[in-house]
Order: C-alpha cells, then sequence, then structure tokens
C-alpha cells in the first residue's frame, strides 16, 4: 500500500509540472484553458489522493474546491471572456518557446535540487517529493507570467501559481481548512477583479496587451 | 513600587493627550508642567525609595501593546538608578518651565508632546521586554523631534528636525537588530529570556557593537553625534535640559542593561573600542564646545563630551569584568553611573542658565551677551555653581566621578592584557585633557556671558528671571554642592545597581568619618568633599577678610579693562572668539579651522576682514560621502519607477529565482 501511495502521488504531482510545460508552448487561448484546466483535474485527484492516504478527510473538501473552482468555473469564466474580447489567437510571448521551455527546465532542476537538500533532515519521503514538484510549478507559473504580454495569459499564469501553492499545502499535512478555503476564495476574488480590469483596460486601449497601459501613466516624462 | 512607577508612566502619556484637549486654556501650561513635576518627582522617590530599601525585581505585566504579549514591565535596581535620576531631571525641568513657559509665544507647541517625552522615557527605563523598549524608545524620539521643532519657522531648526528624524530613525533600526539578534531564533523577546540564552562570543560582539551603535547615536557618541549639537539647542531650554540631562542618560541606560545585563559575558578586546570612542568623543566634544560661539550650542557640544567621559567609564568596566576583577569593574562603573546622575544635575542647570539669559536678553549668540553678572545677579550665582560643577573643580559633584574614575584607570597595570596596560593610561590622557579642555570651556562660558561688560543692548537691559526658573536652577545647584560633599550616599543608592551588572559593589560608604570616600581598599586613596569644601570655604573666607583687613574696605570703582587702552566700546573685550583663539590654533587638524584675512586693495576704504572657519571632519569625511552615495543611486535607481508590468513582475521573478540558487548553493 505504502509504495503505491508514493509512486500515485508521485505521478499525479509529476504530471503537474508536465502540464505546466505544456501550458508554456501552448499557442491558442483555448488551447491554454484547457489544458489549466486538466492541471486543475490533476491537483484535485493529488489532493484526494493525499486526503485518502493521510486519511485527511478535509482534504476532500480542498479537492472538491479545485475541482470545481479551477477545473470549471475558472476556465469557464476565462472562456467567455476570451470569447467576447476575440482574442483567440493572441497568445504574444515575449521571447520564443524554446528558450522560456529550457528556462523552465532549469527552474525546475533548480528547485528539485534545492527542496531535496532542504528536507533533508524530513522523515517522509512523499512530502519531500511533493515540495520539489510544488516549488516547479509555482516557479514555471511565474515564468508564464513573465514571459506573456497578454493579460489572459498571466492570469492563468497566476492560477497555476496557485495551483502550486495548494500542493505544497497539500502535502504539508497539517494546513487548516479554514486557511485552503480562504486561500481559495482569495484565489477566485483576485480572478473576478482582474476579470474586470481586464474589460475596463480592454474599454480604454481596446487591447488587454498590458505594455499599452504603460503609455498612459502619469508619472513617465 | 512598580504599580505606581508604571501608573506614573501611563499617567504622563494620558496628560500628553489631556495637554492636546487643553487649547485656549490659558491656565494649561501652569497645569501641565505642574502636573509633570509633581509626577517626576514621585518617579524619583519611587527610585532612591527602591534602591535604598535594596527590593529585588519587581515586574507587571499590562495587557497593553502587541497583543498576547501585552508589555512586560520591571523595575529592578539598574532601572531603579535612572527612574531617580529621570524624576529629578524631569521635576527640575518641570518647575523651570512653570515660569519659562510663561514668555512662550505658542505653548501649544510643546504642552502636548513634553508630559508624554517624559512618559516615554520613564517606559524605556522600565520596559521589561523588547517590544516594550523599542516601542517606547521610538515615542520618544519622536516626542522629543516634536519639541525640537518647536520653532519650526527657522530654517536651520527644520534642517536639524531632519537630521535628527533621520539619525533617530537609524538608530533605532540598529536597535531591532541588536535585540533580534539577542532573542535568537526562538524570539524569546522578554529580558528574562534574554538573560538565560547561551550566546557565541562572535554574537555577543556583535550585539554590543550594534548597541554601541543604536545607543550611541542616542547619546551622542563619535562619529554619531553630528545631530545632537543641531537638535538639542533649537529645543526650548527645558527640553534641551532634559534632552541633554536625561534623554543621553536613558540611551546610556539601553548600553549598559544589554552590555551588562542582558548579553552575559564578551570578550575582553571588545572593551577597546568602547574606550576608545568615548575617549575621542569627550575629547572632540570638548573641543568643539571650546570654540562654538553659540551658548546653547557650547552645552550641547559639553554634553557629547560627558557622554564620551561615561562611555570611557563603561569600557573600563567591561575591561575589568571580562578579566574577572569585580571590584575594579564595579568602580569603574560606579564611576559612570555617578558622573551620569552628575551630569544629569549640572547639565540642566546649565541649560536652565542659558535658558534664563535667553528670556532676559532673547540671544544666544555669547558674542552678544556679557555683564550679566549685574543685571542677573542670582542666576549669575547659580551658573557659577554650575560651571564649577562641569569643570570638575572639588568639592563639587563634578569632581566626585571624574576622581573615580582616574581610580579606575589608574588600576589599569592589574588588566592582564598588554594592549590594555597601554590603551587605558593613553585614554586617561586623553580624559584628562578631555576635563582641562572642559574648565577652559566654562571658564569661556561663564566669563562671556556674565563678566566684562554688556555686548549688546539686550545684554544691558537685561532683567533677572522670575521665582519658579531661580527655584529650579537652585535646587539643582543645591543637589550639585550635596552630590559633592555627600557622594557617599549617591555611591551607596547605586551599590545594588552597579551589583546586579558586575556582581559586585563599593564598600558602603555611610559609616565613613567626615563623609571620606574610599572606594576599594587596593587604591589607597581617599576624598572627602565636605573636608574640602570647609576648607575651600575656611580659606576663601579667610583671604577675603584678610584682603578686606589688610587693604581697604572701600569699595572702589575705576574704569573697566583700563590697561592703557581706555577706549569705552564693549567688543574691545576678550570675547568668545578671542578665548578660543590658542586652542583653535593648537588644535586646528582636528577643527579642520582655517583663518584667512581678506585685505581690501589699495585705496579701498573697507575694513580688512578676519575670517575663522572650522568644520566637524565627521561631518565632510563620513556623512558627505555617504549623503552623496545615496543621492547618486537614488537619481539611478529612480528609473525604476517607469518600467512595464511585465517588467516588475520579472524582477520579482528574478530576484527570488536569484534567492532560491543562493540558497541551493549556500547549502
Amino acid at each position: 500500500m505504502s509504495s503505491y501511495a508514493f509512486d500515485i502521488s508521485h505521478l499525479l504531482a509529476g504530471g503537474l509540472v508536465l502540464v505546466s510545460f505544456m501550458m508554456i508552448y501552448q499557442d491558442r487561448m483555448y488551447a491554454l484553458l484547457n489544458t489549466f484546466a486538466l492541471q486543475a483535474v490533476l491537483l484535485g485527484l493529488a489532493v484526494a489522493w493525499q486526503a485518502f492516504t493521510q486519511e485527511a478527510p478535509h482534504l476532500y473538501a480542498t479537492a472538491a474546491i479545485a475541482l470545481v473552482f479551477k477545473a470549471l468555473i475558472v476556465p469557464w469564466a476565462l472562456h467567455r471572456v476570451v470569447a467576447r474580447m476575440g482574442i483567440q489567437r493572441t497568445v504574444e510571448t515575449v521571447t520564443g518557446v524554446m528558450p522560456t521551455m529550457l528556462a523552465g527546465m532549469g527552474l525546475v532542476a533548480l528547485s528539485i535540487l534545492l527542496m531535496l537538500q532542504l528536507t533533508e533532515a524530513a522523515e517522509n519521503a512523499l512530502a519531500r517529493e511533493d515540495l520539489a514538484f510544488a516549488l516547479s510549478v509555482i516557479l514555471l507559473g511565474m515564468l508564464m507570467m513573465v514571459t506573456r504580454r497578454n493579460a489572459v495569459t498571466q492570469v492563468v499564469g497566476f492560477m497555476s501559481l496557485e495551483n502550486g501553492l495548494i500542493l505544497a499545502a497539500a502535502g504539508a499535512q497539517g494546513m487548516p481548512l479554514v486557511v485552503e478555503i480562504s486561500v481559495a476564495f482569495s484565489v477566485l476574488i483576485a480572478m473576478i477583479v482582474i476579470g474586470v480590469f481586464l474589460f475596463r483596460i480592454r474599454e480604454r486601449f481596446d487591447s488587454v496587451d498590458t505594455e499599452a497601459l504603460d503609455a498612459f501613466r502619469g508619472e513617465r516624462q | 513600587m512598580i504599580e505606581l512607577s508604571a501608573a506614573i508612566a501611563l499617567g504622563l502619556l494620558a496628560l500628553s493627550l489631556a495637554a492636546a484637549a487643553m487649547r485656549g486654556l490659558s491656565a494649561a501650561s501652569a497645569v501641565v508642567y505642574g502636573t509633570s513635576a509633581a509626577f517626576s518627582l514621585a518617579l524619583a522617590l519611587a527610585g532612591v525609595w527602591t534602591l535604598a530599601t535594596q527590593a529585588g525585581a519587581q515586574g507587571v505585566h499590562l495587557p497593553i501593546g502587541l497583543p498576547w504579549i501585552g508589555a512586560h514591565l520591571t523595575l529592578d535596581a539598574l532601572s531603579a538608578v535612572f527612574l531617580m535620576l529621570l524624576g529629578v531631571g524631569g521635576a527640575a525641568a518641570s518647575v523651570f518651565a512653570i515660569g519659562y513657559g510663561r514668555h512662550e509665544h505658542e505653548p501649544h507647541r510643546v504642552l502636548p508632546f513634553y508630559p508624554g517625552f517624559l512618559g516615554a522615557m520613564t517606559m524605556v527605563v522600565l520596559a521589561g521586554d523588547a517590544f516594550t523598549f523599542l516601542l517606547s524608545w521610538e515615542v520618544m524620539s519622536l516626542l522629543s523631534w516634536a519639541l525640537v521643532l518647536t520653532n519650526h519657522r527657522a530654517e536651520e531648526t527644520r534642517a536639524a528636525g531632519y537630521l535628527y528624524l533621520v539619525m533617530a530613525g537609524f538608530g533605532t533600526m540598529v536597535l531591532l537588530l541588536a535585540f533580534g539578534l539577542m532573542a535568537g531564533p526562538e524570539g524569546g523577546y522578554e529580558f528574562e529570556a534574554m538573560r538565560t540564552v547561551e550566546r557565541s562570543p562572535a554574537l555577543a560582539v556583535l550585539v554590543l557593537a550594534l548597541m554601541m551603535i543604536g545607543a550611541g547615536s542616542k547619546a551622542g557618541l563619535l562619529p554619531l553625534h553630528v545631530w545632537l549639537p543641531a537638535a538639542h539647542p533649537a529645543a526650548p531650554s527645558h527640553v534641551s535640559a532634559l534632552m541633554s540631562g536625561v534623554m543621553t542618560k536613558v540611551a546610556l541606560y539601553g548600553f549598559i542593561r544589554v552590555a551588562f545585563d542582558l548579553l552575559g559575558p564578551v570578550p575582553w578586546w571588545m572593551s577597546v573600542p568602547v574606550i576608545v570612542a568615548g575617549a575621542l568623543t569627550a575629547v572632540v566634544g570638548i573641543l568643539f564646545a571650546n570654540i562654538d560661539g553659540d551658548g546653547k550650542r557650547v552645552l550641547a557640544y559639553s554634553t557629547i563630551e560627558n557622554i564620551g567621559v561615561i562611555f570611557a567609564a563603561l569600557g573600563l568596566a567591561l575591561a575589568f569584568r571580562a578579566n574577572g576583577m569585580p571590584a575594579l569593574a564595579a568602580l569603574a562603573l560606579t564611576a559612570g553611573l555617578i558622573h551620569a546622575m552628575n551630569h544629569m544635575l549640572f547639565k540642566s542647570l546649565l541649560f536652565m542658565v542659558a535658558g534664563a539669559v535667553l528670556n532676559a536678553t532673547g540671544r544666544r549668540d555669547l558674542d552678544g551677551l556679557g555683564g550679566l553678572i549685574h543685571r542677573m545677579p542670582k542666576t549669575a550665582v547659580l551658573a557659577l555653581v554650575g560651571v564649577t560643577a562641569i569643570s570638575a573643580l572639588p568639592p563639587l559633584n563634578g569632581f566626585v566621578s571624574e576622581w573615580l574614575l582616574f581610580q579606575a584607570v589608574l588600576q589599569s597595570p592589574k588588566l592582564s592584557q598588554p594592549g590594555l596596560q597601554f590603551l587605558v593610561p593613553a585614554a586617561g590622557g586623553l580624559l584628562a585633557l578631555a576635563a582641562a579642555l572642559a574648565a577652559a570651556a566654562f571658564v569661556r562660558f561663564y566669563g562671556v556671558i556674565f563678566l566684562g561688560r554688556a555686548r549688546s543692548d539686550e545684554a544691558r537691559d537685561a532683567h533677572e528671571v522670575d521665582r519658579w526658573s531661580l527655584g529650579a536652577m537652585a535646587g539643582l545647584a543645591l543637589l550639585c554642592v550635596l552630590a559633592g560633599i555627600l557622594p557617599g550616599v549617591l555611591i551607596d543608592l547605586v551599590a545594588p545597581a552597579v551589583d546586579l551588572a558586575v556582581g559586585a559593589h563599593l564598600p558602603m560608604q555611610a559609616n565613613n568619618n567626615w563623609f571620606t570616600l574610599v572606594p576599594v581598599a587596593v587604591v589607597h586613596s581617599s576624598y572627602s568633599g565636605l573636608l574640602v569644601m570647609v576648607f575651600v570655604v575656611f580659606s576663601g573666607g579667610a583671604s577675603a577678610w584678610l584682603v578686606h583687613r589688610l587693604a581697604s574696605r572701600r569699595l572702589r570703582r575705576a574704569p573697566a579693562w583700563d590697561c592703557g587702552f581706555p577706549n569705552a566700546d564693549p567688543v574691545t573685550q576678550y570675547g568668545a572668539g578671542s578665548f578660543s583663539q590658542p586652542i583653535r590654533r593648537v588644535m586646528a587638524p582636528v577643527l579642520a579651522a582655517r583663518e584667512t584675512v581678506v585685505m581690501p586693495p589699495p585705496g579701498d576704504a573697507t575694513p580688512a576682514r578676519h575670517e575663522v572657519q572650522t568644520e566637524d571632519l565627521a561631518w565632510a569625511r563620513l556623512y558627505l560621502p555617504i549623503i552623496a552615495a545615496i543621492d547618486y543611486a537614488t537619481t539611478r535607481l529612480n528609473a525604476l519607477q517607469f518600467l512595464t508590468i511585465r517588467r516588475y513582475l520579472s524582477l520579482v521573478f528574478g530576484s527570488l529565482v536569484l534567492l532560491l540558487t543562493g540558497l541551493a548553493i549556500w547549502n
């Protein structure tokens, strides 16, 4: 049982990292959103598996929240946004896909190296691996935010970053449910706020390219 | 006693709020200062009582401040010594202010901050955990900053206030680091927990160095003193008295509390920077006091000197303690504590004198005063007591503490490290130089203000100050005399605090004949202030009597300064610049003094000019480069204000990855 537990959670967490990489090379908006939904499903499964192996029933709630919000509501809402704005094809990257992928690999190497080193004292091999993967997902999410111009892709990057946080929390054994729920809600609210801003930005500037904002900053000389 | 002291501290803070509400009430000034005086007196009595009964440490836990942590207040012997000092200084300044405050144009610029300043200082002294200490420290800094800005319309005052604010913020930051290091990773911020932590010598040295910078910047240690001569004189005189007399001592309290109580053993060589910084501060401070032309700035520079003397004493105590000589450490620490007390007495007195002169004439520049002994005879006598005390002349109190300090310096051959054996006598030489220069500075201060003839119309038309001010000054002068002739009482009082700090204290002085001071048996020397006093009074009285008897009783009036040059103009008198000229010439490299003579071209009728410039080298060599570097960096970093959102994100991301990489490599 214990070896299976380790293998399966390893598989799921590794799957999350893999999907993060998939998100980096998507060049269509809908495909990106679908990939994001896939990552959320994997996250839900990973957390549910943690709940099963740790015999921590409150983690099932976390998994459910992840599934409902992240895999359904958020992608659906972003789909609508993209459809209404008509930006299905515009994934504008700053650099090419290849350098970004290389950088992403470097980040994964860094986080695994770091986490396995830092948590050497910890007994639980599972938690160690989980933390390493979670940090990778967080860093890849940030990388995506940095290398995209479009505000919607930046939002997706942010959400994916948050997936990494939840994965880390689920592996850590002992994050209270209240904290998880509040994190989930704050992310949802951030999504709503960002969504509202997206429309405002587009209304003003006819674009959701964040670079367009810079020309209108008051302090620029 | 702790409950009473805590209640008074809170009462003083509440009085600040009440004072703010008393706008427009004509008696507000008297009410606020009167209440502050009563509260301060009660604090002083609480301190004396705690010391006299040798009560152990008492604590109280107030549920105010940080949630679940609250504020721990503790009153032990060391706090009590400084509580006594604060109470006496606060009471005197408040009584003085009852009279002085009547002349203030805008009393409500001072009233709401004054009692709170006293209350915050009390809280610093009583604090039993690092949070309370740092919070009260910062409140004390901010309220004193507001008091410095009383006369905010003067450009000079605003510059002084800004400099003070920057230095105070810097000092608190450094203290924060020091206490954070002391608390360790477990975060035991109560002093009780800090005492029990085992520290490596390297950490202890680092904490002590940080404390020297943090507390030293508030006390005026070289080279962190630059704000002090600008800020202390800018405040109203009773606040100047408090800042110089009491607040610098509260800073010393912070240093003593950490260095001697909380930190545990410190390597011997850490006493070297303390002694060197103290001795250099003393000399440089008093050199500037000798050349400055503003009465209150002279006093502020002299405060720097006295802080240097006290730090040197504390450094000696650290050296003796590290060598396992508690009796000699007790001697040095007693000297430091007594000198802190004495300095509070005479410096407050002298700032009040400067305030009285300012009130009477409206002038602070020495070269606009003169001859005030005729117009203000009572103030002149009290000022004479103050300058005699600060010049460390027997039988007054300044002599006692300096004598004790030199007794400790003379014991330096007993130290086991050759480095200290050489260093301490050298530092003693510097301290002796500082003492002599202090006498010179105060001969100049007193002579130019009170003797000779008036150099301005204001000085000629001066009038004696009111009774409250005179009463406060007389009280301090009396205490100076009493502490000079009965030093044993004070030494016995501080004995429990010295015991707490170095684990030993001087033998009890109460039973000695003729109130003689016999500090340590091995010193083989003793001093009796009373006998010296009797001798001074007797010989002085007898000489006066003989002169009058043998010469003539008749009062004769003759032209003043009539040494073959009967020019009636008062500016021909020996002035402040004339007094300082020899010292300025000799010490020109230290003072960066430059003299230039500007001669008009032939045929031009304008007078030739002799110009003198001096400069604080610490300011020129240390502060100006720092300011220039900050200016340069901020100008360059200004570009960061205009990045795109994605660039900002990249910055955050980049620094995160960098830190993680660093962590990975470091591990």
